[in-house]
């Protein structure tokens, strides 16, 4: 599975992606970024207000309890400034 | 009628072939997002990141919504990505309807839900560097007032 970043969280990890293979306790969206905060000290601290933040599944945006069964591109979203 | 595009483009020449494509309406709005650089806190470019294949998904979803909510005839949103300079055109909405007000009212909303829910992120190049554009909350709340 693809992990996407964009804007300053990509700057601030400085890689706009990575690919990730989470184990089977991870379920939902929600999961997967717990388990990414805790693999990567950098993400972690630029996720501290972690409500600031939307996530897409396959270039949707959803809600943070929606499975990642399947999913093949995940993406943390900073919050959008465009218009 | 959804476009994200690098790609520079003519609003007038895109709102008078909107128009031109409707016989149903009595109304047409359109909204043109511009570079801006402020006198006291100039900016020689604004730089918009974007998630291409996310942006037309969420914007086609935004549209969709307006048109059913507003009874719109039609509504179209083009917005750019890239490197802009002051003065250059960002992004621009049309809706069409029957009468004035839903034509307002819808966008309005697409305004309202694509400052928000639009993965577009802007940084202004400034003489002492780049910046992120901060999301303001009261853009979470001009789109907070359309929820019922």
């Amino acid at each position: 599975m693809k992990v996407l970043y964009f804007a300053w969280l990509r700057e601030r990890l400085n890689r706009a992606s990575d690919e990730v293979s989470p184990p089977p306790e991870v379920v939902t969206l929600a999961d997967l970024v717990a388990w990414l905060r805790a693999r990567d000290e950098a993400l972690d601290l630029a996720m501290a207000n972690p409500a600031i933040f939307k996530l897409s599944r396959d270039a949707r945006i959803v809600s943070w309890d929606t499975p990642i069964d399947g999913a093949s591109e995940v993406a943390i979203l900073p919050p959008m400034t465009g218009g | 009628m959804i476009r994200v595009t690098p790609d520079a483009f003519d609003p007038g020449a895109e709102a008078n072939i909107f128009q031109a494509a409707s016989t149903e309406a009595g109304a047409m709005v359109t909204f043109t997002g511009l570079v801006r650089s402020r006198p006291d806190d100039p900016i020689s470019a604004l730089i918009l990141e974007c998630y291409p294949a996310l942006a037309e998904n969420e914007l086609a979803a935004i549209r969709t919504a307006a048109v059913a909510r507003f009874d719109l005839v039609d509504a179209a949103i083009i917005h750019r990505y890239g490197r802009l300079v002051p003065g250059e055109t960002i992004m621009m909405v049309v809706t069409l309807a029957a009468h004035r007000q839903a034509a307002f009212d819808g966008a309005q909303f697409l305004m309202d839900y694509l400052k928000t829910d639009a993965p577009f992120w802007k940084q202004e190049e400034t003489r002492s560097g780049l910046r992120w554009v901060e999301a303001k909350s009261e853009d979470d709340d001009a789109r907070a007032r359309w929820q019922r």
